[in-house]
């Protein structure tokens, strides 16, 4: 039996009367590259922000490897009026918060890059190390904790060093051409150790050429860091190439789920994607 | 090479303001003004340090800095208040008795601990704003900006309320205020405590939870994703930006030795809010450049405006007293417009930096000459 690194069971979230996600479940296994796709507001990104604690969805559950991180939470009675079709299965109400998610080892880049923009590529990555160490305010104003100020240091050298963005550490994020501030995100999402790294679009924006130099990057950090890899992506090349497995959303249902080959000649998703020719008229 | 430059420009700087303080310290009588401005000055420049902390550095745009000074004032008076005069303070209703034994225990204390007792006093007065700021700040940080600004200015003026209400007469005083606080005895105290307490909030703000704070200030979602616990950072940097504003506080009542509950209104936080944003909202260099230029403007530097003007033996009608005011609003509206991130912007102050400016400076003005 494989072993599942994530695992969303049963995801319903809703927003007063919009259900963005119904029922979602998916599993992404260790080692695995996966794809999210699907229209414009299928619901993508809601199922990424309720994976990593945005939002908390009105039914189901979310499992990080054996960790329920969030469950059924619905907000107010507005959401209970529909909570999925598994309503009163998941009874345990639980919340963790963003921060305490990428401490379990996931992280995650965001659809529209959310760089620290105003300060240097070295101090995003520097940030992202912050929690790994434990030292106290106190002994951090110090300076006694000249060790791990170090180590923290070098550590983000070393990252900026594999992502080919040493020349530019010095640079102010903003100032960045586009594809650096994806590769700096990347970054940065890679110094908190992660398992599991989450890519929200990552090819947004981008050429043909750039889309495969991404393509080699995302399979080489893979490598490299020991990763699993758990994308939403328009770009169909880039999917089709990368994926091992591809989930499909529309109208927040999944509607297919299986290798790209599978995805590829699935009648649904062509549908779903270049519309159902209607009868008639 | 350049560090080692930087440093001997750094200790030049050192040297010339302590014999700048000396000489100060010297001739107080004759150079009064700026002796007393250049005090007020220094301790603006730390509350308005731990302003920036808050609202420049974690992007907290917190208005409370009043209450916490108070805080620090009132708990800074009633530890140095002599008990001999401490009848004559509290001449209405009397003082508790509890702070009457107190404060005959703490002077018949050691002979060492006595010198000792202005600073403990600071640094209590910091510790109950920061067990304020704890208390309140559950609740509160929780809000965003302009709401956030709007609650703590509520407990600013709370805080105000308290201190001069009749239940609190035989404690604080009442609206009658605390008097006959013994000051400092020299410049260099203030300089020290200032020095010390701004070369702290660095510190901070240069190790990694200094960075924490500024990832918050610049997006507090992507903050949260990479691991950084939103509610703990802000806590703890409005925690100890109410310390050091406590601190500013404590010094505040010693340099005016009276004080009452008017004198914390909201207009101070104001007052230190303008410093902050002149300065440069993220900037410590900044803020402590604008302390002491705002404070000598504001008191001394356009005091000319006030006093009659006669040219030609008619006078000139505007020139009165409050037109001061007048002429510094205008140069406000002029910063503003022209240098709206204020003096420093988000930058520090740097040597590299200034010889940079002052080479171009006499670049231009070379050419003009030639």
């Amino acid at each position: 039996m494989p072993n599942h690194i994530l695992s969303v069971n049963d995801i319903t979230m809703q927003f007063g009367g919009v259900v963005a996600v119904n029922n979602l479940t998916l599993e992404v296994n260790e080692n695995e590259i996966v794809s999210l796709i699907g229209p414009n507001g299928a619901g993508k990104t809601t199922a990424f922000n309720v994976i990593t604690g945005v939002y908390a969805p009105t039914n189901g559950a979310v499992y990080v490897k054996d960790n329920m991180i969030t469950s059924n939470f619905p907000k107010s009675s507005m959401k209970k009026l529909y909570a999925g079709e598994n309503n009163g299965k998941y009874t345990t109400t639980m919340r963790k918060t963003p921060d305490q998610i990428t401490k379990l080892g996931v992280a995650r880049t965001f659809q529209n890059i959310r760089l620290f923009k105003e300060l240097t590529a070295f101090e995003n990555v520097l940030i992202a190390k912050h929690m790994l160490y434990k030292s106290n305010f106190l002994s951090a104003t110090l300076c006694l904790n000249r060790k791990e100020e170090k180590a923290m240091r070098e550590e983000t050298m070393k990252l900026l060093d594999i992502l080919g963005l040493t020349d530019v550490k010095d640079e102010i994020a903003s100032s960045l051409p586009y594809g650096q501030q994806r590769h700096l995100e990347i970054a940065r999402a890679l110094a908190t150790n992660p398992q599991l790294l989450l890519l929200d679009e990552p090819a947004a924006g981008m050429n043909p050429q750039e889309t495969d130099e991404l393509t080699k990057f995302i399979y080489d950090i893979r490598k490299k860091f020991n990763l699993t890899v758990f994308m939403i992506e328009h770009h169909m090349d880039l999917v089709m190439d990368i994926s091992d497995r591809i989930y499909v959303l529309d109208f927040g249902k999944l509607i297919a789920s299986g290798t790209p080959e599978e995805i590829q000649n699935n009648q649904r998703v062509i549908d779903a994607y270049l519309g159902v020719q209607e009868d008639g008229e | 090479m350049k560090k080692s430059k930087n440093l001997i420009y750094s200790a030049i700087f050192g040297v010339i303001i302590l014999l700048l303080l000396f000489f100060l310290e010297a001739n107080k009588f004759q150079y009064g003004m700026a002796y007393t401005i250049l005090q007020k000055g220094m301790i603006l420049a730390v509350v308005a340090v731990s302003m920036n902390l808050v609202t420049g550095f974690t992007g907290l745009f917190s208005l409370g800095q009043a209450g916490f000074m108070a805080i620090g004032a009132y708990v800074t008076g009633i530890f140095l208040i002599p008990s001999d005069s401490i009848s004559e303070v509290y001449y209405i209703s009397g003082v508790n008795p509890a702070i009457a034994s107190f404060k005959n225990w703490l002077e018949s204390g050691p002979a060492f601990l006595q010198p000792i007792i202005p600073y403990l006093a600071l640094i209590i007065g910091g510790l109950l704003a920061a067990l304020f700021a704890a208390v309140i700040g559950y609740p509160v940080l929780r809000l965003k900006s302009d709401y956030l600004a709007i609650a703590t200015l509520g407990f600013s003026e709370i805080m105000r309320a308290i201190i001069s209400s009749p239940q609190m007469d035989r404690v604080t005083n009442g609206s009658y205020g605390l008097k006959k606080i013994p000051g400092f005895t020299s410049i260099f105290e203030p300089f020290g405590i200032m020095v010390v307490c701004i070369l702290l909030m660095v510190l901070l703000l240069r190790s990694t939870y200094g960075r924490a704070f500024r990832a918050i200030r610049e997006d507090e979602i992507a903050a949260e994703a990479m691991g950084i616990n939103l509610a703990k950072h802000k806590q703890m940097s409005f925690i100890i930006g109410s310390f050091f504003s406590a601190i500013s506080g404590g010094m505040l009542a010693m340099f005016m030795r009276s004080i009452d509950s008017k004198s914390f209104s909201v207009s101070l936080t104001y007052d230190i809010l303008l410093i902050v944003v002149i300065g440069g909202i993220g900037s410590v260099s900044g803020s402590v450049i604008a302390a002491l230029l705002v404070t000598a403007s504001k008191e001394w530097w356009l005091r000319f405006f006030d006093n009659p003007l006669f040219i030609g033996g008619v006078q000139i009608p505007l020139f009165r007293t409050g037109f001061r005011m007048v002429i510094f609003s205008v140069i406000l509206l002029i910063v503003v417009l022209f240098y709206q991130r204020g003096i420093m912007g988000k930058n520090e102050f740097s040597w590299a930096r200034l010889e940079k400016r002052l080479l171009k400076l006499f670049k231009r003005g070379g050419a003009k000459n030639a």
